[in-house]
């Protein structure tokens, strides 16, 4: 046909969008591409033989049998607690599902802090007359300290899945023949495999990039050889080279889940409508099993830590410790309440182009805070650390570039929110203002903004949460004489000072489980 | 008269090398005209809409409001700038603001007593004067629509674009808010396109219809014109069931299989035309005809009509007729054109020169 070959218009979108999610871009992978160059500065013989030293085998070893060990852990947590929570009579009870999430408060260097303080010599329950009980330390300490943190995140997951199944699939699965357990192996678990694989990927990044917790229980990781090269060898092109393998190694993990994800499709087939899931019902003496499981689940990821929490600030007022904590409570709150309405501001404009351009650059822009969520945060500080050291002396150790880093990693957790309530505001509102005589700027805040403030508090509300726990980068980041509660845990508890560590403690987790409860009610995960 | 809205030679396409969304088209309408842009989905209609409006940038042609170049080269007036008001499917009316508020909204710059004044009053003549103060999610779909409407009319535009905005009501409640909006538009002489893919809609909505296809438009007309006068298959076909026949044409006279036919136009050779359902009739079988007749295989009692479907050896045909023509469903009978059958233009758009698989 003839003048069929015409280049058509494309709908751009307009700059004040794209400059913040440009800039986020630009940031992060500047920081990654600078972290391979001193990784390379010493040419890449030594980048090449630190790779083969037997050292960096037996670090990729530890860090994959600590991730596995922590991989099969918290899905035997997580499995039947969202099963129960959702399926069975016990999603009647709120408080149980709230209880599930509540851990998520208890960064694993807390549990790490309430672990090691529990055994040993002159250990809690050693005071308290227990006789001598083991400390425990090493990988069993490290498997225990993060999976008793981290699996909430798979909970919530499989939770969902779970809650957003059709249950008449299963009672078609019924009728055909299948009994229950049948059912339930054929039909409900492989429905289970995106959400299974999310949350585990969630959780394996964790895995990455936290040193708190293996740092404290002395288990020798990728990213406890990263810190102990940065801080006490000051050996910053090893530093590099290990961080860079890190970013590497979550780089291939994300590839892998990318690559199961993309070949399954499971969401319902048909239009008809899903009816609530119905419950299972259990026998009595189930109910006995299900009562010991969550007494051994909350009992340790709950109330040890609080209970440790409770004898140290008991038995060893803390008085002197007060002034201490209330700068660290200080400190905290000036890292993170800018950095949680820094993230909400370039949220906004990210979330926009990737739910309003959902094609070629916008999702692609969008993309870029998926990337600074999955840079393990030690390597993600390190790099920025250099980048600052060498290029821009005087962010050197600023509390603003804490801020932006802090920013810039917890952003997809901000942006969360905003995207559902954007997904909610159609596109016609601001084209109605257009209509109507708004320019695109005033049609965005007068059509579409005022639906999103809900989202954006949300949002922000989580990555303030997040600034609040976060170790790494605020440790690697912080300026000099600035001591967040985060930091002040770990440093107490590595000079083994755990009483001292006890009110800090407690002011973190008073934050966090307030945050927590909040958060997931109004965001309905409960 | 000047035309309100032209549009030359426009034409739109979402991905290169895609097959065009909006192939090259030209409209007038004219002003106090209500006109339908009336096509199966996917044929480019809410495309041109979004055009006129400005939400979409035009790959080639022009579009003139007005006399003045909206769209063309590389000018585009902003949607802001066009004095374009624009009704949309779900209404796009704001959730945070009230009904009020909702109304006021395009007035912004004006004094505030005058925006209250004049929202009052086009709250009054869409009825709503009760409802200012609520918010829009606590109105009933019908009244959203009539709040989109009175939002869209207060701001004055020259031209307001309707698109699809009766489909998401329930069938009782389309037809008198259809009537409602109808008299309404017409009272305030405001020029308006409708899109729609309901042709029952458009006919009875609009003064004048331009059906599309493919990013094309086939045909413009009043409702009648296109209902009565199809010049193409798909025009045909699209606005109402149709018997299409194939025959060879002489004159004002065809040959077909219902024997000699009366045609609506001179043509020559072979020819497909177009008979309406209601242009047909059932009479008895005479010995005397030499047609043969058709044994009746279905029938549909609607009350005021009946719909026969009639069988003749090399297929069948549907009939309406009024309730007073009696068949029975077994009986033969013979067919009787009422109107000249309607010559329809070939596919290819020239002669009829494609050998039609008449029956022998």
């Amino acid at each position: 046909m003839p003048n069929q070959s015409w280049k058509p218009h494309t709908a751009h979108p307009p700059w004040y969008f794209v400059l913040p999610a440009v800039f986020v871009s630009c940031s992060l992978g500047f920081v990654f591409i600078y972290l391979g160059f001193r990784a390379f500065s010493d040419g890449p013989a030594a980048l090449w033989e630190l790779l083969w030293r037997e050292r960096t085998a037996v670090l990729l070893w530890n860090t994959l049998r600590l991730a596995f060990g922590v991989m099969v852990l918290t899905t035997l947590i997580s499995f039947p607690l969202a099963w129960l929570t959702a399926r069975t009579g016990l999603a009647r009870y709120r408080v149980v599902s709230l209880l599930a999430i509540l851990p998520l408060a208890i960064p694993g260097y807390i549990m790490a802090w309430a672990l090691l303080s529990l055994g040993g010599d002159y250990g809690i329950i050693q005071r308290l007359g227990g006789g001598s009980f083991p400390r425990i330390t090493g990988y069993w300490g490290a498997l225990l300290a993060i999976s008793l943190y981290a699996f909430p995140y798979l909970y919530l997951n499989l939770r969902s899945a779970f809650l957003g199944m059709d249950p008449a699939q299963e009672d078609a699965a019924r009728s055909l023949g299948r009994g229950p357990i049948s059912v339930f192996f054929t039909v409900v678990l492989p429905q289970c495999r995106p959400a299974y694989l999310a949350g585990t990927l969630i959780i394996l990044l964790y895995v990455l990039g936290d040193f708190g917790s293996v740092t404290l229980m002395r288990y020798e990781t990728f990213s406890q050889a990263v810190f102990v090269q940065y801080s006490s060898l000051m050996d910053r092109q090893t530093a590099s080279g290990l961080a860079l393998l890190l970013m590497v190694i979550a780089g291939g993990l994300i590839l892998l889940e990318v690559r199961l994800l993309g070949r399954m499709t499971l969401h319902k087939v048909g239009t008809g409508t899903v009816k609530a899931a119905g419950y299972y019902s259990l026998r009595p003496w189930w109910w006995v099993l299900v009562g010991l499981f969550l007494i051994l689940v909350f009992g340790s990821a709950l109330v040890a830590p609080l209970f440790a929490i409770s004898f140290w600030l008991i038995e060893f007022p803390p008085a002197g410790e007060m002034p201490q904590v209330w700068r660290g409570l200080k400190d905290s709150f000036s890292v993170a309440v800018p950095s949680a309405f820094l993230a909400g501001a370039l949220a906004l404009p990210l979330a926009y182009l990737g739910v309003r351009y959902p094609y070629g650059r916008g999702r692609a822009l969008e993309r870029a805070a998926y990337f600074g969520y999955a840079m393990p945060p030690l390597a993600l500080a390190l790099a920025a650390a250099a980048v600052s050291l060498y290029l821009l002396p005087f962010l050197y150790q600023t509390l603003f570039l804490l801020i932006v880093v802090c920013s810039l990693h917890f952003l997809a957790e901000g942006m969360g929110p905003i995207r559902t309530t954007l997904y909610q505001a159609s596109p016609r509102l601001e084209e109605a203002a257009r209509s109507l005589g708004c320019n695109p700027l005033t049609a965005f805040f007068r059509g579409t903004f005022p639906l999103l403030l809900k989202g954006m508090a949300a949002g922000i509300a989580f990555v303030f949460l997040s600034v609040m726990k976060e170790l790494p980068i605020t440790y690697i980041l912080s300026p000099w004489g600035f001591h967040p509660l985060a930091v002040n845990i770990w440093d107490l508890t590595n000079e083994g000072m755990y009483a001292e560590a006890a009110p800090h403690a407690l002011a973190l987790l008073v934050f966090s489980l307030i945050f927590i409860g909040f958060l997931m009610l109004r965001e309905k995960r409960i | 008269m000047n035309s309100l809205l032209q549009i030359r030679g426009l034409a739109k396409r979402f991905t290169r090398g895609a097959y065009p969304a909006v192939n090259d088209i030209d409209l007038d309408v004219l002003p106090g005209e209500i006109f339908a842009l009336l096509g199966p989905s996917g044929c480019g209609k809410t495309t041109t809409l979004r055009m006129v409006a400005g939400f979409e940038r035009a790959d080639r042609g022009e579009i003139r409001i007005h006399d003045v170049l909206v769209e063309g080269g590389s000018r585009t007036i902003p949607p802001e700038k066009r004095n374009v008001g624009i009704v949309f499917q779900d209404y796009a009316l704001f959730p945070h603001l009230s009904v009020l508020k909702n109304i006021c909204f395009g007035l912004k710059g004006k004094p505030k007593a005058e925006q209250l004044k004049l929202a009052r009053a086009v709250l009054q003549l869409v009825g709503l004067e009760a409802s200012a103060d609520v918010m829009p999610s606590t109105l009933s779909g019908g009244q959203q629509q009539r709040v989109a409407l009175a939002r869209t009319l207060v701001a004055e535009p020259d031209l307001i674009l309707m698109d699809e905005p009766f489909s998401s009501l329930d069938p009782v409640l389309r037809e008198n808010t259809r009537a409602e909006v109808r008299s309404l538009l017409q009272r305030a002489q405001m020029t308006t396109i409708l899109v729609t893919h309901d042709q029952e809609e458009a006919l009875s909505f609009a003064d004048r219809v331009a059906v599309m296809r493919d990013g094309k438009i086939e045909q413009v007309g009043t409702p009648e014109e296109v209902y009565n006068c199809p010049q193409t298959e798909f025009v045909a076909r699209f606005l109402g069931r149709t018997n299409l026949i194939e025959g060879v044409a002489s004159g004002c006279m065809a040959e077909t299989d219902l024997g000699r036919l009366r045609l609506d136009r001179t043509a020559w050779g072979k020819v497909q035309v177009s008979l309406r359902p209601e242009h047909l009739s059932l009479i008895p079988p005479d010995p005397r005809a030499k047609r043969p007749a058709g044994q009746i295989v279905d029938r549909a009692f609607k009350g005021h009509d009946i719909t026969y479907c009639v069988r003749f050896p090399n297929r069948e045909w549907i009939v309406h007729t009024d309730n007073r023509n009696q068949f029975k469903v077994g009986e033969f009978a013979l067919l009787t054109a009422l109107e000249p059958a309607v010559v329809l233009k070939s596919e290819a758009g020239a002669e009829p020169a494609v050998a039609l698989g008449a029956a022998d």
